[in-house]
């Protein structure tokens, strides 16, 4: 039910996350934040098993902070992620499994913005757009349709407001609010949240 | 009952020393030469080699230079069977980083790795040092080019230009007079290698089968490590035989 959007472009990597913590049928946050910063230009958006997620997600983070601080310098969103996996499988075959559906957004001055699509099986691909959970069966059409690698951070915005909307008005689930970030060389920006009106 | 000493640790001296390390770099002092030059498009690894006996079955064609992975490659100084385990050691470090990061070990932590291990076993219960000093050269993202040297005590630093082995100390300073920082190619390292090692080696003429050279560079995004044939070290040690030919001549004409 929850839905993590992830749109690359020349150099920057648009994330977009809804807000809302739902339990079977009640919904009981609408303002929840399910990226969580690994590194100064790394990002790891959450979906999954509440919990889980977190438990997972600060794991994974302490741990990437623990390697810069023994050695001076940052994992590659390419390493990074790749160290999550591994961790993930090992868990996943383990008798606490977490289950837990990521995005991982970064950018690196030798690889560029990478944006990769991590399920609870601990498979992964590099992809140039990406999203999780029931918004891909309404999205990826359009993502499909109008997304270019050549997109500006502006057209990039506007095509994430286009899949939002899609959103709204098609989904049973009411998920009012995306949270929106940027990865870009300069680091990881807040954007307006994207809150779009619900056609009638 | 033997085992109640075999097994305490390593202990200070009352001088404040641990014997057994120290024995241990002592017996490097007598192993093998290795030098490593560092250059700006690459690095120099030369190793002076022990065993020539002819009757010798040539097993492998590099006795003292290992491959560790596609970035890295060392050289030992000390007991060979302890260079072994080491070796392999750092052949598991590198391939355990590349499993879990998918992406080749940065140079510094290979090196660090292996010298926590190093450390451990200068402090266990047990055991004594390994007698190995290490060489390493490699290739990372980070930094480039490096050059590494590590001793049994588990102590490790980057260099430009450094020895290990017998009669170390000479080549260092020799390599201090003659390294020109920022300054050196693979070439001039080549030929630097060469004259630190005639001079550091006592023997009257240098020979291509008692000197062993593996060089690193960089080719389309990857790096290249290569071991020198016996033809292309004779052809060093014959233009370093020029070169010396023609200063001995030039310092006969000043005096004359």
């Amino acid at each position: 039910m929850e839905c993590l959007i992830g749109i690359t472009g020349k150099d920057y990597v648009l994330v977009a996350a809804d807000t809302t913590c739902a339990r079977s049928i009640v919904s009981m946050k609408q303002d929840e934040d399910k990226m969580f910063k690994l590194s100064d230009k790394l990002m790891m958006l959450v979906s999954g098993e509440s919990g889980d997620t977190m438990q997972f997600a600060e794991y994974i983070s302490k741990n990437i902070q623990l390697y810069k601080m023994r050695n001076g310098y940052e994992l590659s969103p390419h390493a990074a992620t790749n160290f999550t996996r591994r961790n993930l499988a090992l868990y996943l075959r383990s008798q606490t499994p977490y289950m837990v559906n990521m995005l991982i957004a970064g950018y690196d001055k030798n690889e560029g913005p990478a944006l990769y699509f991590m399920d609870y099986l601990a498979s992964v691909t590099k992809a140039p757009f990406a999203v999780h959970g029931y918004g891909s069966y309404f999205t990826l059409s359009i993502l499909d349709r109008f997304y270019r690698d050549d997109l500006t951070k502006e057209e990039a915005v506007k095509l994430l407001e286009r899949c939002i909307e899609e959103i709204k008005n098609r989904f049973i689930i009411n998920l009012p609010s995306f949270k929106v970030r940027v990865i870009d060389k300069d680091g990881i920006q807040d954007l307006p949240d994207i809150t779009p009106e619900r056609k009638s | 009952m033997s085992r109640r000493y075999d097994s305490r640790t390593t202990i200070f001296s009352p001088e404040g020393r641990l014997y057994q390390v120290e024995y241990a770099m002592e017996a490097i002092g007598h192993a093998g030469t290795c030098l490593g030059i560092l250059a700006n498009d690459g690095v120099v690894l030369a190793a002076e080699r022990r065993n020539i006996n002819k009757l010798l079955d040539e097993v492998a064609n590099s006795e003292k230079i290992y491959k560790l992975n596609n970035d890295l490659a060392c050289s030992v100084a000390g007991i060979t069977s302890d260079a072994n385990v080491l070796t392999n050691e750092l052949r598991l470090i590198a391939q355990r980083y590349l499993l879990q990061y998918q992406e080749p070990v940065p140079c510094e932590q290979l090196v660090a790795t292996l010298c926590d291990l190093k450390q451990a076993y200068t402090q266990f219960g047990g055991k004594r040092p390994f007698g190995v000093s290490i060489l390493y050269i490699g290739w990372d993202k980070h930094y480039g080019f490096q050059l590494y040297q590590s001793d049994p005590s588990g102590n490790y630093g980057g260099w430009k230009a450094t020895c290990i082995g017998n009669n170390s100390a000479n080549a260092v300073s020799l390599l201090k007079q003659e390294y020109k920082d920022g300054e050196m190619s693979i070439k001039d390292t080549l030929a630097l290698a060469v004259k630190v090692l005639s001079k550091t080696l006592d023997m009257t003429k240098l020979t291509s089968e008692k000197v062993e050279i593996a060089t690193l560079t960089r080719e389309d995004n990857q790096s290249k490590i290569q071991t020198l044939t016996s033809e292309e070290v004779e052809v060093l040690i014959k233009q370093h035989e020029e070169e010396e030919a023609k200063a001995e001549a030039e310092k006969k004409k000043e005096k004359s």
